[in-house]
């Protein structure tokens, strides 16, 4: 159980500068659970990006965004939708962002923060790993995690460490996770989001109330209280 | 003369480096200092270079301050949080030490603690920023200081990396996060070193242009497998095989380079690791003396 917060609306909306249309995908395993990437979750996405005078191609909820080939053969089926958007927005995890972004050449954004990892991360994840940091910067990393993919977990750029295309820490087998970024984002085109420099990360995002966030009661018992609150 | 006027009167500068001890006898880096002492505008002390452990750089840069010779503190991300490097960076500004140079530093496992919790908190681009905004007098937090220091702020990039366009990307961020100068990785390619330098024109920042000797042809053949970023071409190291008196040539190869470069950028920086006492001829050699290009 990966437990997950919808990004405040106005961080989704600024990813979106300059592209028109979109393809929504959710996820039907924990991010339905934590209600930030279910069907209604999606179609409440819809309509706000059709407010904003957004166009939304179509959307697919998967049942384990983490499983990669699961998330490739249910988009195949809406290959023409998903071709006819600018970009993704993906509502889940970390590792479902990645995953997407792993199986389509377009740029993904992410809708989620990943906040805490519940226990297993995923059910069939591959390489895709999430730090759950509680500020997903998949957007700016053409949906390449820095802070799992790099070993220094650097945010703004690579160090002078790798050499062909190889992490100084286990060259033989270890890629380095900035060079899949630029790469990445090369071939789509969006190395200006190479370009801006992150702040530092706020790392007590993961920590609060971590002791009360390890079972997927938590994620609806919070959802239940969010409710309660917003009655009153 | 401090760093900062040497760049500002248009100088061509000289740094070099000296690595502090593996224990407390510093009798022999401070006569590695002094043989530059006025030979160089400025001498960088290595912040537990390759993640090996060792007396640290801001006690040594202090100590080289107390002789009145010109330190350049750098500081890396790797073993501490941003805590202790705004603490350090505070600290070094009361010792006198206004130069830093900041890095995110090599990985845990390069050095002789491999075992070691790696803390990257930071990154090269935020210490910059941050180091910038302890001079406005407030730190990461937001909270406001007793007393601002004034740094001279230097960071680092690397030509050879291939592909180099991540490196220039990053050192834009740099330039814009407040470094003022820049220390490159080893160059042992003065064309390669020519395209670098058109393509980073527009950043219209003080570049010195890194020289390591050549110890050996094994010793280049070493760095073409491990160090990233470095490439020693086949004709040096044929050369450097080639020379029976290894000393002389590697002199020789140095001066060369600085000669074929230093009409390139704006300074030279050289690290000795371990030949510092070679130095004072390298720089008779590349005849940089007395040298000043504007």
């Amino acid at each position: 159980m990966l437990v997950s917060e919808l990004k405040p609306w106005p961080e989704i909306l600024s990813y979106l500068d300059g592209e028109q249309s979109i393809f929504l995908v959710g996820c039907n395993g924990c991010a339905e659970a934590c209600q930030t990437g279910g069907e209604t979750q999606a179609l409440e996405m819809k309509q706000r990006l059709l407010e904003e005078g957004k166009t939304v191609t179509g959307y697919s909820i998967i049942d384990f965004i983490c499983d990669k080939a699961l998330v490739k053969l249910k988009l195949m089926a809406h290959e023409e939708e998903v071709m006819a958007a600018d970009s993704l927005i993906v509502m889940s995890c970390g590792i479902g962002v990645q995953a997407t972004s792993a199986v389509i050449d377009k740029i993904v954004h992410p809708a989620c923060n990943t906040i805490n990892l519940g226990g297993v991360q995923g059910k069939w994840r591959g390489s895709e790993r999430c730090r759950e940091c509680g500020d997903c910067l998949l957007d700016l990393t053409g949906g390449i995690c820095p802070l799992t993919a790099c070993t220094k977990g650097l945010i703004n750029g690579p160090c002078g460490g790798a050499k062909n295309g190889k992490c100084e820490f286990e060259p033989d087998i270890r890629d380095c996770g900035w060079h899949l970024i630029y790469e990445r984002l090369k071939s789509l085109g969006r190395l200006d989001k190479m370009s801006t420099i992150v702040s530092p990360k706020d790392w007590s995002k993961m920590q609060p109330p971590r002791h009360l966030r390890p079972t997927i009661m938590w994620a609806l018992e919070h959802e239940e209280e969010k409710k309660e609150v917003a009655a009153k | 003369m401090s760093l900062r006027e040497a760049f500002k009167k248009g100088k061509f500068v000289i740094t070099a480096e000296v690595g502090p001890p593996k224990g407390v006898d510093i009798g022999e880096m401070l006569d590695n200092a002094e043989l530059l002492r006025d030979k160089v505008d400025g001498i960088n002390v290595t912040d537990q270079q390759s993640s090996v452990m060792r007396l640290g750089s801001l006690a040594a840069c202090h100590l080289l301050k107390d002789r009145g010779i010109e330190p350049i503190f750098q500081v890396t991300c790797r073993d501490r949080n941003r805590i202790a490097l705004q603490s350090d960076l505070l600290s070094a500004y009361a010792l006198g030490i206004e130069n830093a140079l900041c890095l995110t530093g090599d990985y845990v496992s390069l050095g002789d603690h491999p075992e070691a919790k790696p803390v990257f908190d930071l990154d090269s681009v935020s210490l910059l920023q941050i180091a910038r905004g302890l001079e406005q007098g407030q730190d990461l937090a937001g909270k406001e200081l007793q007393g601002a220091p004034h740094f001279y702020l230097g960071a680092v990039v690397s030509p050879g990396a291939d592909p180099v366009e991540p490196q220039i990307l990053k050192m834009e961020k740099k330039v814009k996060a407040g470094a003022e100068f820049f220390q490159t990785q080893a160059v042992y390619e003065p064309k390669k070193f020519a395209e670098f330098m058109q393509q980073v024109k527009h950043l219209n920042v003080p570049i010195l242009v890194g020289i390591v000797l050549l110890r050996s042809a094994a010793m280049a053949r070493f760095m073409n497998k491990n160090v990233a970023g470095v490439y020693v071409p086949d004709s040096l190291i044929e050369e450097m095989d080639r020379a029976e008196k290894k000393v002389p040539k590697s002199v020789e190869i140095a001066a060369r380079l600085i000669n074929e470069m230093k009409g390139l950028c704006q300074g030279v920086h050289i690290m000795a690791i371990g030949w510092e006492r070679r130095v004072p001829a390298v720089l008779d050699a590349a005849g940089l003396r007395e040298y000043n290009v504007y």
